[in-house]
């Protein structure tokens, strides 16, 4: 009852037959992503690897420079990401946007929530940093994607529209009003799902590890609710910035839509 | 009221000096594609010259603030856009963007009155012909305040007798409200009839005067 139940190698790979029934079903059912499925598990495995080895080592030599660089590899691969997912739709403008957004947003709120909240120490522990980080960079990142992606398809479907507003005297900020809150809905939405679903539907990833751990789910749960705050807040900081500059660059200093 | 220096719009538009004179009914008439409706869009700064300069009240465009420019000076497009909603929403749509207050229902019954548009302000807007859709942003342009209206075809949806009717109260209803008017028209006959001066626009450059 008591400890925790160490996986070893062998209960790990038996886990890997839920790989394997995947790829059967889709197979049989003429799917064609039995390559992705395999690809995705192969990369999970590995990049999970490598993380928990470097964890290891950060967490027996912490240091303030090192804990620095993880989240600036951390911070440059969620901004990768959300280029790579875009591919060619996104400006150079708008790509500078995502970047600050990212930056100060994340960083904002990581500052805050582990030094005024968590209120850790020393400042850089890693075994409380990188984890937090992680999950506030990691959500910073689908909501800054589905704000993006709402804000490019908003202004593609809805050029005419706001071309005619900006004819009958509109700014452009109040020309895509409507574009810049269904875009801002549709990246908190997640979020806001994930809180009221919390609890009840299912729970938490940070919070199961902790139970499962050996964490008293008491504490487990201050943590969580104070680590959905930070998401949260994050998610919305980050996306508000990047609307808040993402819009400015369809246009020019005359108002006009940059074609 | 409007002065052209040396403009050019790309290979579209050469007009070495153009003027539009204020509180006159001036209409551009050419060809289609001669670049009328280009003029119209430097006029109310969704466009700007690619070289030269366009004053506005001896002030140059690009030292005025668009928003407010193009509240100053409203442009009503060959083919609006009508939003999704009520005629009512659309007809406010102009002021809701330009931060007045809506109008009255009564004002909207009124200017429904003036288009000849037999709808009520509380009718969908989606299914207007083409004609109506043109009467009704017409309509939401007269609720503004504008000291320029830019008319570019605004009958071209309509009929002969449709059209006729809606030059008569347009211009009209700028005579009594002291406003200039620049409209873009292709027909020579509603070009001499309601127009204080005519600038003939021809493979992109433009004269007044007497027809050539």
């Amino acid at each position: 009852m008591n400890g925790i139940i160490e996986l070893g190698f062998w209960q790990v790979l038996s886990a890997y037959i839920f790989v394997l029934i995947v790829i059967v079903v889709i197979r049989v059912r003429g799917i064609k992503r039995e390559l992705d499925v395999l690809i995705a598990s192969v990369r999970m495995t590995l990049q999970l690897m490598i993380t928990g080895y470097i964890l290891v080592y950060v967490f027996n030599n912490p240091h303030p420079l090192l804990t620095i660089s993880i989240i600036i590899v951390m911070e440059a691969f969620s901004i990768g990401t959300i280029f790579t997912k875009f591919k060619k739709r996104l400006s150079g403008g708008l790509k500078k946007v995502i970047i600050a957004a990212m930056g100060t947003g994340s960083i904002l709120c990581m500052v805050y929530f582990l030094l005024a909240v968590v209120r850790i120490d020393p400042w850089y522990d890693p075994r409380y940093f990188i984890p937090i980080a992680g999950m506030l960079i990691g959500n910073s990142m689908t909501g800054i994607s589905l704000g993006i992606k709402n804000l490019l398809d908003g202004m593609t479907s809805g050029k005419a529209l706001v071309e005619e507003a900006l004819i009958l005297g509109a700014t452009p900020r109040k020309a895509t009003k409507a574009i810049l809150d269904n875009a801002f809905d549709a990246a908190i939405l997640p979020t806001i799902n994930s809180m009221l679903g919390m609890g009840v539907v299912f729970l938490p990833g940070m919070m199961t590890g902790q139970i499962i751990s050996g964490t008293s789910p008491t504490i487990a749960i201050t943590y969580q609710m104070a680590v959905m705050l930070g998401i949260l807040g994050t998610v919305s900081l980050t996306v508000i910035i990047s609307l808040h500059f993402g819009y400015r660059t369809f246009f020019n200093k005359e108002a006009q839509l940059i074609h | 009221m409007f002065r052209f220096e040396n403009v050019k719009y790309f290979e579209i538009l050469d007009l070495p000096s153009l003027f539009i004179e204020e509180k006159r009914i001036t209409t551009l008439f050419g060809e289609s594609g001669s670049g009328k409706t280009t003029i119209l869009r430097l006029l109310n700064k969704m466009a700007s010259p690619t070289e030269g300069m366009i004053y506005f009240k001896d002030k140059k465009l690009p030292e005025i603030d668009p928003a407010s420019h193009r509240r100053e000076v409203t442009m009503l497009s060959q083919e609006p856009v009508i939003f999704d909603g009520t005629i009512g929403y659309n007809l406010n749509a102009g002021r809701y963007f330009q931060d007045m207050e809506p109008a009255s229902d009564g004002s909207l019954k009124d200017v429904l009155k003036r288009v000849d548009l037999k709808k009520d302000p509380g009718d969908t807007a989606a299914k207007l012909s083409g004609g109506e859709r043109q009467r009704l942003a017409l309509a939401r342009v007269m609720l503004l305040n504008p000291e320029v209206y830019l008319l570019d075809e605004p009958s071209s949806s309509l009929d002969e007798g449709a059209e006729e009717m809606i030059f008569e109260m347009f211009s009209a209803f700028v005579k009594e409200q002291h406003k200039t008017l620049v409209m873009v028209t292709h027909s020579r006959y509603i070009a001499k009839k309601y127009s204080d001066g005519i600038i003939y626009i021809k493979n992109g450059s433009g004269y007044s005067g007497e027809e050539k």
